[in-house]
């Protein structure tokens, strides 16, 4: 019994990762249809522009960090102006070949400058420190900083898609860009804040993600499956939906794992699967 | 009163009749291969097996992508399938090896038939990525069966039974054949009721089944067809390589190089994929000695062709010059004429 509130709860923190890995693909989904099948190298390629300061000049990850996010909004920005938005609009073909081109890229890029050793993060005795509860259970400080950190972000993106002028912005254009074009508010700039968006959260996944395990330059494409697999399950158009998805992805990969070594991933592609055959709009679907 | 009127429709022009022939003759000639001096060599044609194999699986793409409007990334679930097919009956259950390929393909279609009423629940881009996933679940399944060589893999020893010479030239026919069949049996589906169907529904869904197109039993139909082709892939390029493993054969570099082909190439055109092959040899033949390079360069080149000439090299020819080596359009040509009219019917969406 003990035992399986301890998987449920190290899947729940898990989600919380998955978490950040899948809110910037939903927001490009989300705001211009786009599914950016790089989204899980650039993730990677988030955790090597950290390691250059934590591993050169010795600075702390979680420090390291709030470069990599910025340098990482200004990249999705810049790659959404200058390649992207000339292929919008013809149908959905053109731009998810030109990032599945971009994946491919770096990927290979990654493979020629580091080679395929894997690489982690050192955060010292944080990332073994644990707060035990009652008898058998035991949560990570650093498992549940990361889930904290995924709860926060949710929040401040829910509140900027709804408060501000730029998520007014975000929705509209979502909604239907050309009538807000008349409106003064420019596709092509919008969307490119929304890749910029999307790459500063899935820079705190990535770096978190080399925190809480290993990368190589291979380990994108699991990411951007696992993300993926949170936005479909969650449902459209809407963030909690996402991250619920993503700590539904992590409970049944926690649960799958117990059941046997190798199991787990298969287990979160099978619920994804179930997800799709009874519910193909996602559990928490809200239609904007 | 067709007599009378002062235009025939035709779809063929004397380029594309030249084609035709040209195509033809080329069809002769490789499956002549073996019986020639140089070309006929083990290495030549373990090499031509190998551009045959990625020929075909781009034309598979191009069919699904560029006419049927659905972007797969899991098109390797199907060349997995089909090339661990080959070893399931073949070594394991005592089939010839050769009759194993069309089995084979079958079975890659009978799977994409069986799995499709869940990936056919999402559409555009997330169809593309839930295909990968279906891919990744059998990757992980075939890697769990013990019986296959588990992660490992296994090789296909029955073949030891037929001399090494025989076994080849018999795999390089059985791959030219395919081939062939493919290519003709593609051009002449485009052609027909079926094709036009295709092409309505890539240009646009909604107004395909407002003309009466079944849309949903032609996806299917082409996502099947297109899933025999890859499993015929897969059961020819692992009998010709002879050792077959789970992430060899559900590697995501088949479906990689299926697409940078077909975009670079020219998607939506019959033409593209032979472009696109010629290309991609020629790059890996010219970055031979630089490892990832290859890739990277592949990478590189789609993503350009993407942003400035998203019709492929083949669309930018054929654009420039006018050219249409097999021609799926019907022009008006007007009798006693002998300029070409104006453009009678305008390019499909697309470019």
């Amino acid at each position: 019994m003990l035992e399986a509130a301890d998987t449920i709860i190290q899947g729940l923190l898990l989600g919380g990762l998955y978490a950040l890995f899948a809110i910037g693909l939903s927001i490009t989904y989300g705001v211009m249809r786009l599914v950016n099948i790089a989204h899980g190298d650039f993730l990677v390629l988030a955790a090597y522009l950290a390691l250059w300061p934590v591993t050169n000049l010795g600075v702390n990850p979680f420090v390291a960090m709030l470069p990599v996010v910025g340098l990482m909004f200004c990249l999705g920005y810049a790659l959404q102006q200058i390649v992207l938005n000339r292929t919008m609009g013809r149908n959905f073909l053109a731009p998810m070949l030109a990032t599945f081109g971009m994946s491919i890229i770096l990927r290979n890029g990654l493979q020629q400058i580091y080679h395929s050793d894997s690489r982690s993060f050192d955060i010292g005795a944080l990332g073994a420190d644990s707060i035990h509860l009652s008898g058998a259970i035991a949560i990570g400080k650093f498992p549940l900083i990361v889930f904290v950190v995924a709860v926060i972000l949710t929040l401040a993106t829910s509140l900027l898609f709804s408060r501000t002028k730029v998520g007014v912005a975000l929705r509209a254009t979502s909604d239907d860009a050309e009538t807000a074009g008349l409106m003064g508010i420019r596709a092509n700039r919008t969307y490119a804040i929304a890749l910029g968006l999307s790459f500063a959260l899935l820079a705190v996944g990535g770096i978190f993600a080399g925190i809480r395990t290993t990368f190589t330059p291979e380990s994108g494409p699991a990411s951007l499956l696992y993300a993926f697999e949170a936005v479909v399950i969650g449902g459209m158009g809407s963030l909690w939906g996402t991250f619920a998805g993503a700590v539904i992805l992590g409970v049944a990969q926690g649960v799958g794992a117990k059941l046997g070594a190798g199991f787990g991933i298969l287990t979160g592609h099978l619920v994804f699967l179930a997800v799709l055959a009874f519910k193909p709009t996602g559990l928490f679907e809200r239609t904007r | 009163m067709g007599a009378n009127l002062p235009y025939v429709v035709s779809r063929s022009t004397w380029i594309s009749n030249a084609a035709v022939w040209l195509g033809v003759m080329a069809a002769v000639v490789a499956v002549a291969v073996p019986w020639l001096p140089y070309f006929g060599s083990p290495a030549f044609m373990h090499w031509a097996v190998e551009v045959m194999c990625y020929l075909l699986l781009a034309q598979m793409w191009n069919l699904l992508a560029g006419y049927g409007g659905l972007m797969s990334v899991g098109m390797q679930a199907f060349v997995g399938i089909g090339g661990y097919s080959v070893f399931i009956f073949a070594q394991h259950l005592g089939v010839n090896p050769f009759l194993s390929i069309p089995i084979a393909g079958v079975m890659a279609a009978l799977a994409a038939a069986l799995t499709s009423p869940l990936v056919f629940r999402m559409r555009g881009g997330y169809f593309a990525i839930g295909t990968w996933v279906l891919a990744e679940v059998f990757r992980i399944a075939f890697s769990n069966i013990s019986a296959l060589g588990g992660g490992s893999g296994q090789s296909l020893t029955v073949m030891t039974h037929l001399d090494r010479g025989t076994r080849e030239v018999l795999t390089y026919l059985i791959a030219a054949t395919t081939l062939i069949v493919a290519s003709v049996g593609i051009n002449l589906l485009l052609r027909s009721r079926f094709g036009l169907g295709l092409t309505a529904l890539r240009d646009s869904e909604a107004a395909a089944e407002s003309q009466g197109v079944d849309v949903r039993l032609l996806k299917l139909q082409v996502y099947t067809l297109s899933s025999l082709g890859a499993g015929l892939v897969g059961a020819i390029y692992y009998t010709s390589v002879l050792r077959i493993s789970p992430f060899a054969a559900f590697d995501l570099n088949w479906v990689v190089a299926a697409t940078f082909i077909v975009v670079i190439g020219g998607i939506g055109a019959v033409e593209g994929p032979i472009v696109g092959t010629a290309i991609f040899f020629a790059l890996r033949w010219l970055l031979a000695d630089y490892g990832t390079w290859y890739w990277l360069v592949m990478g590189a080149v789609a993503v350009i062709v993407i942003m400035f000439a998203p019709t492929g090299v083949w669309g930018y020819v054929q654009a420039r010059w006018n050219i249409q080596l097999l021609p799926l359009q019907r022009r008006l040509v007007w009798k006693g004429q002998t300029k070409a009219p104006a453009l009678a019917a305008a390019p499909a969406a697309m470019r």
